[in-house]
This record gives structure tokens, sequence and C-alpha cells, in this order.
């Protein structure tokens, strides 16, 4: 056999066995789909990870012909407002009544079904917690989670937190979708109820209503166990994992039906809920895995809570005494488990990625008044005309205490009112009472007018440019370090990022890119020693780089710069003080020329004219700080930082 | 309506339970903050803690909730009692309001009645949901998410006592004092300093990481899942001790002493954690004083303070996120130090 042959036969071998993973992985995903329709509030939900397309489009189906055609199906716009998901005052309805009329939100009418939230990664995390507030008040709706992002993007945690399953449709080759569906035709693996839950069963009820009429499987605590030690083994933190898993073996005895959960159902649900919730790999990947841990953790998901130090070892529970041997079905569970394991995870968990996208929603950035676009933040007088949004409901309201004096007062009305000064809505009751003026018409005015006023998060990374040179370290380093650990902490907190650069020597180095990990931020600044030269040109270099990079990324940078503005190492790296200013200069024009906000504080024991004029040649704010502590430096800065 | 999860049957979380019944049995506490991890029960608890309360008398019909016995009290903007000295009343549960995420303004604070005042022409007051808090609950689930501005006006309100509306052309007043309690996940957002400030408790909860603990409450969800109230008449027993101990507690609260020492104590562990204002040690007092009645006793001892001093002081330490120890750590060595004052002081020394 020639190599070019071995070689076909290893490609063809390695095609072969990404096939039958591809059709696992649908075959997996249609059970999903069953398990998902004959409980979708009890499950909470599903997250689906991938581009839309032919597979999506097909799972999609799956779960629609499972929960039948009479269920809630209920798709949510991205930019969903409060009064569309939760119920709202109806316009149309409330004119006609002349009074106020609720209409149901988006969420109550999908109880007993499903609400299909396109392009979840976007959701805000305002919406996110009312749809998981809905749910935890037993809204009775399941959430299909289409989740379309790329690399850290994901879906709120809140909500991914509360769905029982996840899948993965991103790269299904096409060809295993229509074949499988047609192998697995639903019809062949609805069993039915229960024979207990058959009798309570009446024509004409919807699979939703026979599993509620059901009695639910019973669950031996071998079950249990086996479904608790998984969850543990694999690092799953939540209790909602093993719960929820608890959930869908249900559903899948329920699927078979058995009155009683089987070893299968819990081996299946551990498959389901369990692996993709996984954080570490038990037993033989443990060591490795455990080796790179302490590192990781320090590095990468900085522990939000600043008092409460991740302890995944805390999970790592010794096995129940004496059930470890003559436990098969745990060990099976495990097993099973072991294998379904996304092979993404773990390389994601070590990356800090998982950690990462847990916390990265929700965070406090800048807040931008914006017209009509983000999230809704009340509502003010104004005029709609300028492109405003409406708010109907309080535009009523301002206008409703009024609405006898107008109707009485003659003058009002005869007095010619100018163009959208007084508006009337036609009496859509009917039977408006003459003697009272027309009291069933609305008089609307112009200073009624109520718009929605409407909040964007533009995150801002404010770049700290250190100087560590042997002129200031002696004097001002410390009190430097200080301040910008106060201003990290803080930034923490409001959730911008921070990126720090240090010059000394010959460079200046960045340190941290910008980030919003505390302990990596705080490791920097221990390391960062004094001396040297003062690069000052190749510092403000440096920081419009990064604070460029900032902007490509949509966010809104801000440079501050702390320094004695003795420049006597031009980006060259030549000696030379004279040279060396003029060098700065230019580099600090270039900055201001890019309209990059900028702030300089100088710390010089003395502070020079020269600094200030370089500060404005900067476009930056100048603040002379001779004598002052860490805490000053602070409120120097947070009151630039707008 | 299925029967709540009942509060005794919630598997560990003593610390979260301990800080929800020293607020049942003290309101003055102040309120209680959960700060904890996904799926630890935290909404579980606080829904429970309503089931566990005693009812209250209320003045017949009254939309504010006003206390029969207490005539002295602000008048009701509705005047319920219409003169009488002892107007009738009925007995009404403690409310447990939830105030949703998404809670406009308007809902919070009572607004204009629309209905009446495009119906009727009337200028009437609808009570929003401070009002119905009153004497009650407020329960805010992801509080670190809720609006600034609703923020502002809950601890405007939480720190008056009254709800005061001047809008639309309306002015009313009317009490509205109830306790605070916030769940939430740090990680999706951190509590303004101010507001964290103004519980009276916080916890943090975690995941059980003990198996044996885990397993024990899949079992009991399961249990519960399955049939609610054959799960809710197990525990009824339980249920019915807390309640009764929570009443003796309240009861006895005003009889319980505390010694200057104690006191002293108190001060002490403050000043050595640097929580801010004076807000750390009244709220200590007041927590190791209603933890004292919860176990029937009359005096306040040092083990009291000491036991109830990690949640009252951790959310009001000098915020240093850069500091590596926990705010735990930090009550845990203080404590160390002013219960044992000659040793580790001498080493500081």
């Amino acid at each position: 056999m020639s190599d070019a042959a071995r070689a076909e036969a290893a490609a063809t071998e390695a095609a072969a066995t990404e096939a039958a993973a591809s059709q696992v992985r649908w075959a997996d995903a249609l059970s999903v789909a069953r398990l998902f329709a004959r409980d979708p509030a009890g499950l909470g939900g599903v997250v689906v990870r991938g581009a839309p397309g032919a597979a999506r489009d097909a799972w999609m189906d799956a779960v629609r012909a499972a929960l039948g055609e009479d269920a809630p199906w209920r798709r949510l716009p991205v930019a969903v407002d409060d009064e569309r998901l939760l119920g709202g005052v109806d316009l149309a309805a409330s004119l006609a009544a002349g009074a106020r009329v609720m209409a149901c939100g988006l969420l109550a009418a999908a109880a007993g079904g499903v609400v299909i939230c396109a392009m979840a990664e976007r959701m805000g995390a305002g919406t996110a917690a009312r749809i998981a507030g809905a749910m935890d008040a037993g809204g009775g709706f399941g959430v299909i989670l289409l989740d379309e992002g790329v690399e850290d993007e994901g879906v709120a945690a809140a909500l991914a937190e509360r769905c029982a399953f996840r899948v993965e449709l991103g790269a299904l080759p096409r060809h295993v979708i229509p074949g499988l569906t047609r192998d697995l035709p639903f019809s062949r693996c609805d069993a039915g109820p229960t024979e207990a839950g058959r009798s309570r069963v009446k024509p004409g009820m919807t699979d939703i209503e026979i599993v509620r009429a059901s009695a639910p499987a019973a669950c031996s605590e071998e079950g249990i166990d086996a479904l608790a030690q998984a969850a543990a083994a694999f690092g799953v933190r939540s209790m909602r994992g093993p719960l929820l898993a608890l959930r869908a073996a249900r559903a899948a005895a329920w699927l078979a039906g058995r009155d009683t959960i089987a070893d299968e159902d819990i081996v299946l649900a551990a498959r389901l809920v369990l692996a993709p919730r996984a954080t570490r790999m038990p037993a033989a990947a443990e060591v490795e895995s455990d080796a790179d841990a302490p590192d990781d953790a320090g590095e990468e998901d900085a522990p939000p809570p600043p008092s409460a130090p991740d302890t995944p070892s805390a999970l790592r529970a010794p096995p129940l005494e004496g059930e470890e041997g003559n436990a098969p079905l745990g060990d099976i569970v495990l097993e099973a488990t072991r294998a379904a394991v996304p092979p993404g995870v773990l390389a994601a968990m070590e990356a800090g990625r998982l950690a990462r996208a847990a916390g990265a929603r929700g965070g406090a950035g800048a807040l931008k008044k914006a017209l009509r676009r983000g999230r809704p933040a009340g509502t003010r007088a104004g005029d709609p005309r300028t492109g405003a949004r409406l708010d109907i409901a309080a535009t009523l309201t301002a206008a409703a205490p009024w609405q006898r004096f107008r109707a009485r007062s003659p003058s009002a009305l005869r007095a010619p009112p100018p163009a959208g000064e007084d508006l009337r809505s036609s009496p859509a009751g009917g039977g408006g009472d003459a003697a009272d003026g027309g009291g069933a018409r609305l008089r609307l005015r112009r200073e009624d007018f109520r718009v929605k006023r409407f909040v964007e998060r533009a995150e801002s990374t404010t770049v700290f440019v250190v100087d560590a040179s042997g002129s200031a370290a002696l004097t001002r380093l410390a009190e430097a370090k200080g301040a910008v650990e106060l201003l990290l902490a803080e930034a923490y907190v409001r959730r911008t990022q921070v990126a720090l650069i240090a010059f000394r020597g010959v460079t200046a180095e960045l340190l941290l890119p910008p980030t919003r990990s505390l302990a990596r931020a705080k490791r920097a600044l221990a390391d960062l020693a004094g001396g040297g030269g003062t690069p000052l040109g190749a510092a403000v270099e440096a920081a419009h780089g990064v604070a460029l990079a900032a902007r490509a990324r949509a966010r809104t940078p801000l440079v501050v710069m702390l320094t004695d503005g003795r420049a006597n190492v031009s980006r060259d790296g030549a000696p030379g003080r004279e040279h060396a200013q003029a060098d700065a200069l230019v580099a600090a024009r270039l900055l201001c020329a890019d309209g990059i906000a900028a702030a300089l504080i100088d710390t010089a024991p003395r502070p020079r004219p020269e600094t200030a004029a370089f500060a404005a040649a900067m476009g930056a704010r100048y603040v002379a700080l001779p004598r002052v502590d860490a805490g000053a430096m602070r409120d120097v800065v947070r009151g630039l930082d707008v | 309506m299925r029967a709540a999860f009942p509060f005794t049957a919630i598997v560990g979380q003593a610390e979260m339970k301990l800080a929800l019944l020293l607020a049942a049995v003290d309101r003055r506490i102040g309120g209680v903050m959960v700060f904890g991890d996904r799926g630890t029960g935290k909404s579980t608890a606080v829904r429970a803690l309503a089931a566990l309360l005693p009812p209250m008398k209320v003045v017949a019909g009254c939309r504010y909730g006003c206390d029969p016995a207490d005539a002295g009290a602000r008048a009701c903007p509705d005047d319920c009692r219409k003169g009488a000295k002892r107007p009738r009343s009925e007995a009404r549960a403690v409310p447990f309001v939830d105030l949703p995420l998404s809670a406009t303004e308007d809902r919070v604070v009572g607004a204009l009645d629309l209905e009446r005042a495009l119906g009727r022409g009337e200028k009437a007051f609808e009570p929003g949901l401070l009002a119905r808090a009153h004497r009650g609950f407020l329960y805010i689930d992801e509080v670190n998410l809720l609006e600034d501005h609703i923020v502002d006006l809950l601890l405007d309100v939480a720190a008056s006592g009254e709800n005061v509306v001047e809008r639309e052309g309306l002015s009313v007043r009317h009490a509205a004092r109830f306790i605070l309690i916030g769940s939430g996940n740090p990680e999706e957002g951190e509590l303004r300093p101010q507001l964290l400030d103004r519980f009276g408790l916080s916890v943090e909860v975690r995941t059980p990481s003990d198996l044996r603990e885990r397993v024990e409450v899949m079992r009991r969800c399961d249990a519960y899942e399955r049939d609610g109230a054959a799960f809710a008449a197990r525990f009824a027993g339980e249920e019915a001790a807390v309640l009764g101990k929570i009443a003796r507690a309240a009861a006895l609260l005003g009889k319980v002493t505390m010694a200057d020492a104690v006191l002293e104590t108190a001060s002490r562990l403050c000043m050595a954690v640097g929580a801010d204002g004076l807000r750390g040690e009244l709220t200590l007092m007041r927590a190791a004083r209603a933890l004292a009645a919860l176990e029937g006793g009359r005096v306040v001892t040092a083990g009291h303070v000491a036991r109830v001093a990690p949640m009252a002081l951790r959310h009001r330490l000098r915020r240093n996120p850069l500091d590596d120890a926990g705010s735990g750590v930090r009550i845990e060595r203080a404590i160390a130090d002013v219960m044992a004052p000659a040793g580790p002081r001498a080493i500081a020394a």
C-alpha cells in the first residue's frame, strides 16, 4: 500500500469518525427537542448555539412538532421593551373604554408553550433578569435562546443557568440533518402517557396537558445519588444542574411510558444536562488540569466578590463511603457524561473564557443618552416630533387631571391653538356627554406629551500611563501606584476597562492590556519598578495605540498620564533632553489630532510651565498635584472621567 | 397555587436563614441583603420566609395597611379610622411584596388613578407597591440590576419610613415602613455602597459543597415537585415551631438587656474592622439582641455579638477590592483580636 493510499484511508476513517460524531450530536439534539417539548416550563429552556441555517431550522421544526400545534410559540424581538414583555397599557382599548386597559405581555401569552429569543447574546441583562424572574414565579413557559454569538459572546448567565439544555448546532454538516430527521420519526418515540397517567388523559388534551395530568415518575435514591455525584465530579456548582437533570430524566421516563425513572433515563439526562455544564473533568483528566488550575484561577477569573475566593476544590467531595463500589449506575453516569462533554469546554475553561463570559454582561459603563436606542430609562416631558418615542401611558396620565377643566374652559377652546397644540382623539367609546362639553373627548396639549428616555451603554477604557523613570520614581511612584489601585478598584465596580502602561529607561511597556481583572492589574502594579530615563514620547505613542484599539471596539478611551514631564529619551531611544521634549510634543499632537480625551497629572514637586504646555499639545486637562496623597489623586481623575 | 417551599426544608445555608429570622424578629435591624452564586436557593429562602410570618391586624379595608392599635400614627390618606378610637380591624397576612425589576416609578410610589381621572374626572391616588409593603417585606431579586432612580427612591422611603408623593397635582403622604430584602449575584453588577449600607445584614451564600448535602437538596426538591402539599405537610410541625420562636422572640425583645462591657466590645469590633459610620454599631447591637431573644435568653453576651458580627459588618468595611483577604476573614481576625485583647494586641504593638 502506498503512502498516498494510506493517507487517503486515514482521511476516510477520520471523516467517518467525524460523520459518526455529527450524527450522535444531531441525535442528541433531537432527544433534547423531545424532552424539552414534554416539559418546557419544568426544564426551563434550551440554549441553541450556532448560526441560523438548515440545522437550526430543522431542530426548531422538531421542537415545534413535538410540542404540538396548539402550544404557544412566541418569538421575542431583540429589543423588546417591558410593556411588550410583561404587559402594559393597551392604548387603543384604553381610549375606547375611557379607562386603563392592560394588555397581556408576551411572556404571559406564552404560558404553556415556548418563548423564542433570537440573537439571545444581544439581550440586555435587564430583559434577561425579567424573563428569569417570570420563570421563577411560575410563568409556565420554556425558552429557546438562539445564541449566534461568536468567541466569548454568550447568553446572559441568569437565563442560561435556568435552561436545562445546551445544543451546539454550529458545525453540523448539512447532510446529517434531513436523513436523520427521516430516520427518527417522532411518532415512534412517543410512547404516550404512563399507565397511571392514562386514566387522567381526556381526548383533545394537548401534550403539555397530558404531561401535567400524568403522575410524575418516581426516582430511585440511587438515581439521585448518581446525578449529584456526577454534578460534583464535573464541577457543576449550581444546584440547578442536577435538579434540572432529574427533571429531564423524568421527562425521558415519561417519553418511554415508564412510571419510574430507569437507569437509562438518568444516563441520558446526565449526558444532555450535566455534560454541557461541566467545568472540569473528573479522575484521569483531573491530574493535568489541576496542575494549571491555581494559576489560571488567579489570573483569569478575578473573583467578583472580593471576599469569595473561588474554591473549585470544595466541590471535589469524596464519594459516599461504601456506595462507590456497588454503585455501577454512578460509574455509568460518569462515563456517559465524560464522553458527552463538549471538546471545547475544558480548553475554554483554561483560557478563562467560561468565567469571563459569566461576568461579562450587566456591567455599568458610562451611560450615553440616546433618543431611540438602548434600555428604556423613564420618561420626560418632550416633543415626540423630534424623533423621540412617545410614552403613551405617561402622556395620558399627564393629561388626565386637566380633562374636566379643559372641557369647560371656553377660552381654551375659542382661542385658535397653534398647530399641534390641541389634539383630540375621536370619541371612540361613543356617547359623549354634550352638556359637559363632550366629556368623552380626550384633550391633549403639547405640554402633556411625555417621551421615553433611553440609555445606551458606552463602556469606557481608561489607559493609565505611569512614569516610572528615575526622576519620578524617587518622589511619586508609590503615590501614583496607590492612586491607580484606587481607580482600578472603582473601575472594577463601574465595569470600565483599565489598561496600564509604564515607561522608564528607553521604552514604554504595556504592562496590562485593557482588562477588568483586578488580580492581574494588581500584579502588574506590584511588579512595577522605578528608575531609568523618561521616554515620554514613546509613552504617549503607546497610549495612543491602546486608545485607538479601544475605540475600534466601540469603547470610549480616556488616557490618564502621571508624570513629572521631564522627558530625556526620545522615541528612537536617543538620550538628550531637548530632543526628547520636542519628540514628546510631536507624539502629543498626534494624540490630540485623533480627539482622544486625556488628562495629565503633573507629579513634579515643583510644576513647570513646560509640562502644562505639553499637556496643552496633547489636548489634555492639566492638573498639578505637587503634594497629595493617593486619595486626592483619585478624586482628580474621577472628576475627569465623564 | 401550590404550597410554598417550607422555610425549614431548606438544606444548610444556616447563615442566610439566621439573618432572615433576625430580621423577622426585629424589623429595625433594617433588612437583609443576600449575595450569592446561582442556584443556591436565595429566592426560595426569601419567598419561604413569607409563609412563616404570623398575620397582622390592620384597620378593616384600609389600602395603606394602617395598624388599628397605633392611634398616634400619622393620618392615613384615606382616613380609614373615620375618627373612631377603636376602628374595626381585620387580620391580614404580613405583606410580602415582590418588587419586579421592571417596576416603574408609578407602580412603586403610586400614581394618579387614571381610570377615575378619565372616567369621572376625579383626582384620586392609587397606592403603589410601597403602600402595599407597609409593615411587611419588600423583596427585590437581582437588586443590583434595578434602575438607579428606583433605587434612590427606595432608599429615601426606607430611611424616612414615609412615602411622599408630590406629582400630577397630587399631594399624598403615607407611612411605608418595610424591611428591604435584596438578593443578587455580584457577578452581574455591583451594588452601590449607599444602598448596600442601608441593608442591616448581609449574607453570602454558596452552593453546598458537601455531596450529602447536595443529594439531600435534590431529594427534597424532588419530593416537593412531585407532591407539594404532602411535602409541606411533612414540615408543618417544624414550620409552626419556628413561627412560635419568632413570636416569642419578638415579645421578649424589649426585655433583653445588654451590659456596657458587651456594648463596648461591639464598638471596639466596629472600630477594628474600620466600618464606616455608626450604622454598623447599631445594627450589630440590634442583631445581637434579636439573636439572644431568638434563643430565649434575656442577656446579650459577647458570644452573641461575635456570631452576628460577620453578617452585620461584612458589607460596611471600607471597600478595598484589592485586598486579597475576604471581608469575612477580616472580621474574623478582628473578632479574635477584640475578644482576646491580651495576646494579639501585644503582638500588633
